[in-house]
């Protein structure tokens, strides 16, 4: 089941809600090779920008287009959310979850579960409630749940923003593997050790407004913009 | 365990109710289901016709709506003028006397307003009239509440003017008891039910006997011919068996505290 | 007071039919109203439709229905003259079920409407994320919140087991068909009984202590089995 969704590309997108443009318009398009770090301080647009790809933001002018159609595209995505989101169920049943939503049996469904849990460090913990669990292993978990179904592409919205450097570094290293195991992912973030630590392709973005983008090398080695440039020293960008 | 309880559950709806082969409902008075006759006569019934008499207790004016409506087969009251344009509307096929008993009244043991001595039930009312006792009056539109107003009327007294003393309660007669029993207030009864009663209290039977406190019982049957559901065939068999020999030796033998209640006078 | 608990204690068998059929009444009235309540609270919950707000101000609205007033329209529709009466409804069982169903509905529906909303807040991001279909949601979020609507249920229940007057009006209190607890404590108060109608009382509150306790036991067994 290899379906392609890439390239991307986002011509004029953008989406405003109350007449505010909170993004765009964005002219975009993405290869999707490796992993790709969306990079901006708080509220440039991060979030808004993955919704929009992903679909959950709403468009309110310009075109997302998949090499598939959408609704292909948005079968094989996953997102993951700043705060973790778990069901209030066992470790188990939130990973069972996507796989029995898509017609899996419980058996299948099981099994995979086991082996996710084992992946991500949570296979002590399969029986236990969900809601009890740190922030680092829930958030863990939610990725495990994201890639359980084997999605062509996986947004992560900040994901490690909220924990602690040993939950990071932890997460970090599941990402490169799914990223090995051949996933595309999009990855927000404000933090610049970490996207300096995992991107292979960045997208700056400062003001709901893509202001650079190409591979991670050269980004960091040389910017582009005064805007990058000021971002990467460590100067206050709005 | 969690087995157990589902279990429990299913009994619960399970469990079988055991029913005679026919039934059929009648409406009755409330005075005459507190006389406690009822119990000696339906069980009897069952045995002697396999029918299942469904009683619904109320007063004699709902008594005669439930079988305009049809929602009863029969309807066993007594109250002569609403019977008589139950059957004149044609809603009852015709009228059937069974049995009478009588009104009593009941008041404080000390009598405040002298009814005992009375010579007659108006002159009773008149007395607690003058004397503003206390009085408890069904005031439901039932059978016992419209004797108790043509009393009144017989009296030359207007119940529609009376002051604070005059309590109507709009409940049956065992409501009413209660709330005379806690007032300490004169009441208008059918005997049945004040010897049934349970929280007697303070009251005790002070004035009866006035033969216009006889009380007449009829039973009428739902005219088919405007609801054609009516089971016709059991309530002519269930008058049958009410106006039969059995039903006056047991009607008659009839006794609390050794007083009868009722004369059986079917014809 | 130690003759009704006499009564109780030798628990004779037409006490036993009562309860039996007050428990019998309440509970399926109970089943139907959570398959009527349930989804329309979950639906309430992750739909945003045009009615939407009305519909759960009208339950609101309803949650202080005065039971007569029900008892008393569904009377008028179930007799042989109103326009149900040919299904001869009346004065029994199941009418006192349909009563109790349009009493406890709006009840269960608001308490469930409450615990769904705030769950719904907490995994919308996620499920319209997974693209789940609308019958899924409602689906999650009915299995995710049970314990909670396992307590809105139980005060459906306590509402309907403890329900005298529209049971009586459209049940009739008909002895051995239709009597239930409360209807039969109303019988017995009338008769000065009050004995008897304590000890009905008693009975009534244990039933649903009883019922209560055996739900909470079933929650509690499983979050000892599983979590």
């Amino acid at each position: 089941m290899v379906t392609e969704l890439f390239p991307v590309t986002l011509t004029g997108a953008e989406t405003s809600r109350r007449g505010k443009r909170l993004v765009g318009p964005v002219d975009l398009t993405l290869d999707g090779q490796g992993l790709c770090v969306v990079l901006g301080p708080n509220g440039s647009g991060k979030t808004t920008l993955l919704r929009l790809m992903h679909g959950t933001a709403r468009l309110t002018g310009g075109t997302v287009q998949w090499a598939c159609d959408t609704e292909t595209a948005r079968h094989h995505q996953a997102f993951v959310f700043q705060q973790p989101v778990v069901l209030r169920r066992t470790v188990e049943e939130n990973l069972t979850y996507p796989l029995r939503l898509r017609g899996a049996d419980r058996r299948t469904a099981r099994t995979a579960a086991r082996t996710w849990a084992e992946r991500v460090g949570l296979g002590a913990h399969l029986t236990r409630r969900a809601m009890v669990l740190s922030g680092g292993e829930q958030q863990k978990l939610a990725i495990a749940r994201a890639l359980i179904t084997d999605p062509a592409l996986v947004f992560l919205d900040e994901p490690t923003a909220s924990l602690d450097g040993r939950a990071m570094r932890e997460i970090e290293a599941i990402l490169l593997q799914a990223k090995a195991d051949g996933t595309r992912l999009i990855l927000s973030t404000h933090d610049m050790g970490q996207a300096r630590r995992i991107a292979d392709r960045v997208i700056f973005i400062l003001g709901g407004k893509v202001h650079e983008t190409g591979p991670a090398q050269g980004f960091f080695d040389a910017p582009q913009t005064p805007e990058a440039r000021a971002f990467l020293n460590g100067d206050i960008v709005e | 365990m969690k087995k157990t309880l589902i279990l429990t559950f299913l009994a619960v709806f399970a469990a079988g109710i055991a029913q005679a082969a026919d039934q059929m409902r009648m409406a009755v008075t409330t005075s005459f289901h507190n006389s406690g006759l009822a119990d000696v006569l339906l069980p009897e019934i069952t045995k002697d016709l396999d029918l299942e008499v469904q009683l619904l207790v109320v007063g004699t004016g709902q008594a005669i709506k439930l079988g305009e409506a049809g929602d009863v087969d029969a309807i066993l009251v007594h109250s002569r003028t609403a019977e008589d344009a139950f059957v004149d509307g044609g809603y009852g096929t015709h009228r059937r006397e069974i049995m009478y008993n009588d009104f009593v009244f009941i008041g404080p043991a000390d009598d405040p307003a002298a009814i005992a001595e009375a010579e007659t039930a108006a002159d009773a009312l008149q007395k607690i009239w003058s004397a503003s006792a206390a009085f408890v009056s069904r005031g439901d539109d039932s059978g016992t509440h419209k004797k108790e107003l043509s009393l009144w009327v017989d009296a030359g007294l207007d119940a529609d003017t009376f002051d604070a003393w005059y309590n109507a309660v709009g409940a049956g007669m065992g409501a009413a008891l209660n709330t005379a029993s806690g007032l300490n207030a004169y009441v208008l009864s059918d005997r049945a039910s004040w010897l049934n009663f349970g929280n007697k209290g303070d009251l005790a039977l002070l004035f009866a006997g006035d033969p216009v406190l006889f009380n007449q019982y009829a039973y009428l049957p739902v005219n088919p011919a405007r609801h054609d559901h009516v089971k016709t065939d059991l309530t002519a068999k269930l008058e049958e068996w009410l106006t039969s020999e059995r039903a006056q030796s047991l009607i008659d033998g009839y006794m609390i505290d050794g007083e009868t209640l009722f004369v059986f006078n079917a014809k | 007071m130690r003759h009704a608990f006499w009564l109780v204690v030798t628990f004779d068998a037409e006490l036993a039919e009562i309860a039996l059929r007050s428990l019998r009444v309440t509970l399926t009235a109970l089943v139907i109203a959570c398959l009527i309540a349930l989804p329309l609270a979950a639906m309430l919950a992750v739909r945003r439709f045009r009615w939407r707000r009305a519909t759960i101000a009208l339950l609101n609205a309803l949650m202080g229905l005065p039971p007569v007033v029900v008892g008393l329209i569904v009377y008028i529709f179930l007799s042989r003259s109103g326009p149900f009466g040919a299904l001869g409804l009346l004065f029994t069982p199941t009418a006192m079920i349909v009563a109790q169903v349009i009493i406890i509905v709006p009840l269960i529906a608001s308490i469930a409407h409450q615990s769904l909303r705030e769950l719904w807040a907490e995994y919308h991001d996620l499920l319209i994320s997974m693209n789940v279909t609308q019958v899924q949601k409602m689906r999650t979020l009915i299995w995710d919140a049970r314990r909670a609507l396992l307590t809105a249920a139980l005060a459906g229940f306590g509402r309907g087991i403890g329900e005298v007057g529209a049971i009586m009006i459209v049940g009739g209190n008909i002895d051995n068909a239709t009597r239930v607890l409360t209807t039969a404590i109303a019988l017995e108060t009338g008769k000065g009984e009050f004995a008897l109608a304590l000890a009905l009382g008693f009975v009534l509150i244990a039933l649903a202590l009883g019922v209560n306790l055996a739900i909470h036991w079933i929650g509690q067994t499983e979050r000892d089995s599983r979590w």
